[in-house]
């Protein structure tokens, strides 16, 4: 409760929140908003904004691009929710294990997450969705799998710190299984700036998502806001709407996380934020 | 002092040769584990690994696929598969490309230098950049000119690479007509070598900004808090009691000290760098490896894809090297660190 009134108070984390609200209501009333089909032609191709029933236009093909951005917002929230959980199996899971046991086994699960951090990222995304092929599931593997390793290196280091104190040790005495103390005893201690990386890490997957359907890597029977750019960026000269929009929707949706996420470490890690401001 | 001055000299030259072996041992893992990441993706591919390598064009005739199959060894024991790939990899021997009908290492052989043009003009423009706004910044926080720089980072931050890119043409290509918009040089107008580097000049602009954009941002906030972490040292203090400039501490007391977490950073980001040529090649239609990339996922051409993966992950590895060793030219102190 206390803590909620912190956030309350945090200036640029309500913004996020604010705008970031408005973003998952426009993507939960979608279908109330605009009835037809996103892929429908509802109007005459290449109508600039504000023309009738086209707050922002049509595509080439007549479609309203309104309706496409609400039906992206969907895209984009659930596969920036969904691929940060992935990452969030993967790198807790593997930071939980180095930084439980130490020693030789520390060493292995860290050169495999330097592995992962050396080599690109995105790159290595657009393989994976190339060869296990652009379905919804597939594109939150492929974004999953390249956004963990900052959250295992986090997730280590916390391990590390909290698996000397007296608690944790008391708990290993009593004969508690290593899942049981990392589970009940560090995890619940270690939570909270893994929740301030992991909101970060939706903003990133968000991105990432936008640059494979810009590629045209992403699901295709989902209307997504890389998608629309993409789609459009061969008639920008014409038409400057099809490309803006969409991506002032990402650019709004991830600066709205990006504030959240920063009020969160603010308001979850206030020893940390008053270090820094008083450095 | 002296005495430890002169073990200092005397050891430099093992520590060099320490980090350069530690290196070379991380370049050879790097090459060898994501070969053998290709090698596992060719066969979780849907399909036949034959018919994969071929491009899956369905057009590939039995005697291709049987010679393909001899060739990779594909009928043997995945082991023994696995280090066939391997010894190829080792040799240089990347594939090829049936949908190019070409050698893979010559395909990126031709595009490796618009490539590497690109990455390394995007990374220097950022490393300059951001290290001089973050200097600014850091030594008026507070001031509206670190505030504005602030809000800038905070919207770079959230920009998608390839909308920059395109917002920067709409401006300056559309409606300035100040830039040209694509490709690497313009085509079909006689000139002078130097008029054609003034014209490569100029298609480079658009795309190296936005390539090297969110860096700059990212390293303008992580200098700009080490300058103001910096300014607050003793010995800062102590320059500052001397009676020094303030443009000499900045120079030459608080700049080299706040510069080594940029400089580390540069170094992890290397690879959002490479992945981020990829969309910019597209939308800029710059001749390099990322357009290349583009080409050979949407043609599935596996052995192209895999190849280039490859070198891409050489360049990372290849600017981390660039990176530790402006590292230890700027701070001396860690080759005798690795040393010990």
């Amino acid at each position: 409760m206390e803590r909620l009134k912190t956030f309350l108070r945090h200036p640029t984390g309500m913004i996020g929140l604010i705008i970031l609200a408005a973003v998952v209501i426009l993507a939960i009333c979608a279908p109330a908003l605009f009835p037809d089909d996103p892929w429908e032609m509802v109007a005459a191709p290449f109508q600039p904004p504000g023309s009738e029933d086209l707050p922002l236009g049509s595509d080439m093909l007549g479609r309203n691009v309104a309706a496409g951005i609400a039906y992206g917002a969907r895209v984009s929230l659930t596969i920036g929710v969904a691929s940060t959980l992935a990452a969030l199996c993967i790198g807790v899971t593997i930071g939980a294990i180095a930084g439980y046991f130490g020693g030789k086994v520390d060493d292995l699960m860290m050169r495999i997450t330097e592995l992962f951090q050396t080599i690109p990222g995105f790159i290595l995304a657009i393989l994976l969705v190339a060869t296990i092929g652009p379905t919804l599931t597939n594109v939150i593997i492929s974004i999953g799998a390249v956004s963990w390793p900052p959250l295992a290196r986090l997730t280590r280091a916390e391990f590390m710190r909290l698996r000397g104190r007296e608690f944790v040790q008391a708990a290993v005495c009593q004969g508690q299984a290593p899942l049981m103390v990392a589970l009940r005893h560090i995890l619940p201690n270690a939570i909270s700036p893994i929740i301030v990386t992991g909101s970060l890490t939706i903003a990133t997957a968000i991105l990432i998502e936008s640059a494979l359907s810009f590629m045209g890597l992403g699901d295709p029977n989902l209307m997504s806001w890389g998608l629309m750019i993409g789609a459009s960026r061969t008639v920008i000269r014409q038409a400057w709407w099809m490309s803006v929009f969409p991506g002032v929707a990402i650019l709004l949706t991830v600066l709205a996380i990006n504030l959240v996420g920063e009020g969160l470490n603010d308001t979850l890690n206030p020893r940390i934020a008053r270090k820094v401001r008083n450095a | 002092m002296r005495a430890l001055a002169l073990s200092v000299t005397g050891n430099r030259g093992v520590a060099i040769a320490i980090a350069i072996a530690q290196w070379v041992a991380r370049f050879v893992a790097v090459v060898l584990v994501i070969a053998t990441f290709n090698f596992v993706l060719v066969h979780a591919a849907p399909g036949d690994p034959a018919q994969v390598m071929a491009g899956q064009s369905g057009s590939a005739d039995e005697q291709m696929l049987a010679q393909l199959r001899a060739e990779y060894g594909l009928d043997k024991p995945y082991p023994v598969q696995l280090a066939i790939y391997l010894k190829r990899i080792v040799t240089l021997d990347l594939g090829y490309s049936y949908r190019q009908q070409r050698s893979v290492l010559s395909l990126i052989a031709e595009r490796l230098p618009a490539t590497l043009l690109l990455t390394c003009s995007a990374f220097l423009l950022s490393l300059a950049a951001g290290v001089s706004l973050g200097t600014l910044a850091g030594v008026r926080a507070g001031k509206w000119s670190d505030t504005a720089l602030t809000i800038v980072s905070l919207l770079l931050y959230a920009m998608p690479v390839f909308w920059l890119g395109l917002m920067l043409v709409l401006l300056f290509s559309v409606k300035l007509d100040w830039l040209p918009a694509f490709g690497y040089v313009s085509i079909g107008v006689p000139m002078t070598p130097l008029q054609r580097i003034g014209d490569i000049a100029a298609h480079m602009v658009l795309p190296v900004v936005s390539l090297g954009a969110v860096l700059m941002a990212i390293y303008a906030r992580l200098m700009r808090s080490a300058i103001i972490d910096v300014a607050h040292q003793d010995f800062i203090k102590t320059a500052r009691a001397k009676g020094l400039k303030r443009g000499q501490i900045i120079m030459r007391h608080m700049l080299r000290n706040a510069v080594l977490p940029v400089v580390t950073v540069a170094g992890m980001q290397a690879g959002t760098l490479v992945g981020g040529s990829v969309v910019i090649e597209t939308v800029f239609a710059w001749p390099g490896l990322g357009r290349l990339t583009f080409d050979s996922v949407l043609q599935r051409d596996y052995p192209l894809m895999l190849g280039i993966f490859l070198v891409m992950s050489v360049i990372v590895i290849l600017l981390n090297f660039v990176t530790d060793t402006i590292y230890r030219i700027v701070d001396p102190r860690v080759s005798l660190r690795a040393a010990a």
